[in-house]
């Protein structure tokens, strides 16, 4: 990146760590002199929020696992033993178990912000990817960490998604029975649910250090999908960047705190606080809110291999879409088709998480039905069409020119005529 | 993002769907539920009524222990701040008056002691197996966590309005429902051997007798003494039970918020400050061509 | 690089040390629950409440240990022999020096209440050992007279008393201390 300051260390002692580990001119330039594109709007805080999250998991989660016992008989009891006994355990609890929703909520906003602009775009097609990948860490972690307090659902959610894997032919049984160290969902799964949801969490962090270091190869998109091409175009990220990271994680905070400190269990499931019962089924299995969009997949399909194949295909697809969208332009604002379609797409997932959580009769499966077909045909039809039928609309020559040209600032010069040297 | 007018139909079309396919299905049950009630613990400023957590635990232990257990509340906690209140040296008299096992002593058997503070309420039945055949096959729950157990499906769009109103007492309006909810059936309503009829259980046929009356149980501060009322004072209780933390959560929750909403100003205006000279450039800008 | 006017500078550096120090105050505002957390919790707290023992059934020379606070607690019923062996010793002289009368309750010196771990390095001595009537401590080698106090051996220190008083003639109740 061009014209960004060059880290020079002052202190004799900071030039001896300098020469030994460069850490303080990596942090300088990838954290304070690093180039962002100027134009960047709220939408871009939500990777800061991520990584925010992802800190508060696993330190509220290290804290949780001082005082859980990991064994059938007293999990449900060590989870109530931390909400009443433990100084702030209430509150270590709370923060944990909202703090994945909101993880999730963070990350659906960061995923639909790359979707809209087109940040899945050469050249950032493994950013992309590393995105996927850090998704399905999130579920598989999201979803052992919810069987740890034993309660019917944790069960029965245990026992319905590895049940799953039976569809397979031929490996099915072998392989659910591996998962489960036993006959049924049991101590052995608990146990090793318990060891991988402590380890992902770690496994999450370093895919975060690619998925950086990615980005920073190719640099940030921005609103408009046209690259910096001058310095005019872009400020260091620390204090700009910085700064609207903070205010917008504020903000975040204020939410989860709402949900932390006043509707704790508002996200959860009553069942939950009943303990686990093998030999009784609850009237409606439901997932997470989280889980719901692809919950409603995998029941839309009647058949059991299908279903799995759906539920799968459905994230996995993701990973294909730097391909699937055949379009040269970026960015949402200039393709007026794609934003309309793409829309119809978030009502559609949305409306898919709300049939999730209903029970699959009448013409709540009709809906299901009609709303996966939209999910799977908006990858594989509209966006490779789109690209080759969409009228776009004129991209600006560059960030500063669209900077420019919406709305002059005050005290400015008045703007270059468009064309001319910007 | 620019949201135009086709964007909202396309929302819309998608809600559309849904509300339809939801009136659809409740079309084919209608089912009455539990009237909310007013509750002191409700709302961002709730805090428990000490006198009504004292009135349901009086209820519960006359009543409702006879065949429920609440095995993971302490003598001790009846002292705690944001309880019922007793002192500890009321809470250990309380603890005195049960029998607590213990052991084994040194012949190697399980004995009878008086309870401590530290020690649990003890269950009234050794094991599950013992309540069902005690109780002809029905199990009553164990009452520690029944109140956040138990929840109300208000449907699209209450669930909606929920978030904003904090609504996280259907547990306690459940649990009034079902001890207010005993009635007559309605004609051509078979009821299954051993079931009673109760207007808000899912499938009207509940395996607990209805057992409080008007009077039974003495209220010596002067509150009526209506099953409404037990209902009520219960149903406090047992919320208390499942939340023992609920004053803390929500006066720390006050405290966490002005301090959030006074730190986000606080970047807000730092935000505008950092961007003001991006923003608000005076002098043209000058293009340098990329090294 | 942004230009500052002159007159900004008090206003933007306001605004800023306010800022930091507000979050600072809420960063550690935040530690407080994660330490908290790993301070003894309520039931821990509960279970170390004081436990009364009955003295009836320990017979005069037998030595009782009961556990206080997951601590050991030896309970030695002294006979007359035992009593004037611990209060003829020259205690100025000893390593950690304390007559007999400051280990136990006056009017109840046949009842010797002990924290049974070694001061030296925490293991739990054995009672009737040694060559002074008291205890032996296997791991070192240290030895306590029948007071409880270091005679011989690396532990720095007489073997601690726990905070105990009597109830009744017959009852102790350890983790409470009252009237001395």
């Amino acid at each position: 990146m061009s014209g960004q300051s060059v880290y020079k260390p002052q202190s004799p002692f900071m030039q001896w760590l300098e020469r030994r580990l460069p850490i303080a001119s990596l942090v300088h330039s990838s954290m304070i002199a690093y180039p962002t594109p100027r134009n960047l709007n709220y939408w871009w805080t939500f990777g800061g929020i991520l990584t925010f999250m992802l800190g508060v998991q696993i330190v509220t989660g290290i804290v949780l696992a001082m005082h859980y016992t990991p064994h059938v008989d007293y999990a449900f009891n060590s989870v109530e033993s931390i909400m009443r006994d433990v100084n702030y355990g209430w509150l270590l609890r709370y923060l944990h178990a909202n703090g994945a929703s909101f993880f999730f909520v963070a990350v659906y906003i960061h995923m639909a912000r790359g979707m809209y602009y087109g940040s899945y775009k050469e050249p950032r097609e493994v950013l992309w990817i590393l995105g996927v990948i850090l998704f399905l860490l999130m579920v598989a972690t999201g979803f052992m960490g919810y069987v740890l307090p034993w309660g019917q659902m944790s069960f029965w959610a245990a026992t319905v998604i590895t049940n799953l894997f039976s569809a397979l032919p031929w490996v099915g049984d072998p392989i659910v029975t591996w998962l489960w160290g036993g006959y049924a969902v049991g101590n052995p799964t608990l146990n090793r649910f318990y060891s991988l949801h402590y380890l992902l969490p770690f496994v999450i962090a370093g895919v975060v250090v690619l998925h950086i270091w990615a980005l920073h190869m190719v640099g940030q998109n921005n609103p408009t999908g046209v690259e910096p091409k001058t310095d005019k175009d872009t400020v260091a990220f620390t204090p700009y960047a910085t700064a609207k990271d903070a205010f917008f994680i504020g903000l975040f905070c204020i939410f989860y705190a709402w949900f932390v400190f006043y509707i704790p269990n508002y996200l959860g499931h009553s069942d939950n606080y009943i303990v686990a019962n093998p030999g009784q089924t609850p009237t409606h299995i439901v997932p997470e809110w989280y889980y719901l969009p692809f919950y409603a997949i995998l029941r839309a399909i009647p058949n059991k291999l299908l279903g799995f194949i759906a539920l799968g295909g459905s994230i996995v697809i993701l990973a294909f879409l730097p391909w699937l969208d055949t379009s040269r332009v970026r960015s949402a604002n200039y393709r007026p088709m794609f934003r309309q379609f793409l829309f119809i797409f978030f009502a559609v997932v949305i409306g898919l998480g709300y049939l999730g959580s209903q029970p699959p009769e009448g013409g709540y499966v009709i809906a299901a039905r009609i709303l996966t077909a939209y999910y799977f045909i908006f990858f594989i039809v509209i966006l490779p069409l789109l690209g080759l039928l969409e009228k776009t609309k004129r991209l600006p020559n560059s960030i500063s020119e669209s900077v420019l040209r919406h709305g002059t600032p005050a005290g400015a010069a008045a703007p270059p005529p468009s064309g001319a040297k910007a | 993002m620019r949201v135009r007018r086709s964007n909202f139909l396309a929302v819309t079309f998608a809600a559309v769907l849904a509300c339809t396919a939801t009136r659809a299905a409740l079309a084919q049950e209608q089912e009455a539920l539990p009237p909310q009630q007013h509750w002191s613990f409700a709302g961002p400023f709730g805090q428990y009524d000490k006198a009504q957590l004292q009135r349901g635990f009086k209820v519960y232990r006359e009543v409702c222990a006879t065949c429920h257990s609440l095995k993971l509340i302490a003598f001790r906690n009846l002292a705690d701040p944001g309880g019922p209140g007793f002192t500890e040296a009321q809470a250990a008299a309380i603890a005195a008056e049960y029998k607590v096992t213990d052991g084994p002593n040194d012949q190697g058997e399980m004995f009878q002691r008086a309870g401590r503070l530290a020690d649990y309420f003890p269950p009234p039945f050794a094991n599950d197996q013992a309540a069902r055949a005690a109780l002809g096959g029905g199990l009553p729950p164990d009452m520690s966590v029944l109140a956040k157990a138990r929840g109300i499906e208000r449907g699209f769009p209450w669930f909606i309005f929920d978030a904003f109103t904090q609504y996280q007492e259907d547990g306690p309006d459940y649990i009034h429902g079902i001890l207010v909810g005993y009635t007559d059936p309605p004609p051509g309503f078979t009821l299954p051997p051993g079931g009673q009829y109760n207007k808000y259980f899912p499938g009207h046929a509940i395996a607990m007798p209805k057992l409080l009356n008007d009077g039974q149980v003495e209220y010596t501060d002067g509150t009526p003494t209506t099953v409404d009322q037990y209902g009520r004072d219960v149903a406090a209780f047992l919320m208390w039970a499942a939340e023992p933390t609920l004053d803390a959560r929500k006066r720390l929750g006050f405290q966490v918020f002005a301090f959030l909403i006074v730190l986000t100003g606080l970047l807000y205006f730092t935000k505008k400050r950092v961007w003001h000279d991006v923003l608000h450039r005076s002098e043209p800008l000058e293009s340098r061509p990329p090294a | 690089m942004t230009t500052i006017s002159a007159a900004e500078p008090s206003r933007r550096d306001f605004l800023l040390v306010a800022t930091a120090s507000v979050a600072t105050v809420g960063a550690a505002a935040t530690l407080v629950p994660l330490i908290a957390q790993m301070n003894p919790d309520a039931s821990t707290i509960a279970a170390g409440a004081p436990v009364d023992v009955d003295l009836a059934p320990i017979a005069e020379g037998q030595i009782v240990k009961v556990f206080w606070r997951s601590q050991p607690i030896f309970i030695f019923h002294r006979s007359k022999k035992d009593i004037a062996l611990a209060q003829e010793v020259d205690w100025q002289s000893l390593r950690d020096p304390a007559p007999d009368s400051a280990r136990v309750k006056s009017g109840q010196e046949q009842w010797l209440v002990l924290i049974g771990i070694c001061t030296h390095l925490g293991c739990i001595p054995l009672a009737h050992q040694g060559n002074y009537d008291g205890w032996f401590c296997p791991c070192h080698g240290s030895q306590y007279d029948s007071s409880g106090r270091i005679r011989q051996g690396p532990a720095p220190l007489n073997l601690p008393l726990p905070p105990y008083q009597f109830v009744s003639d017959t009852t102790i109740r350890i983790g409470e201390t009252g009237k001395a």
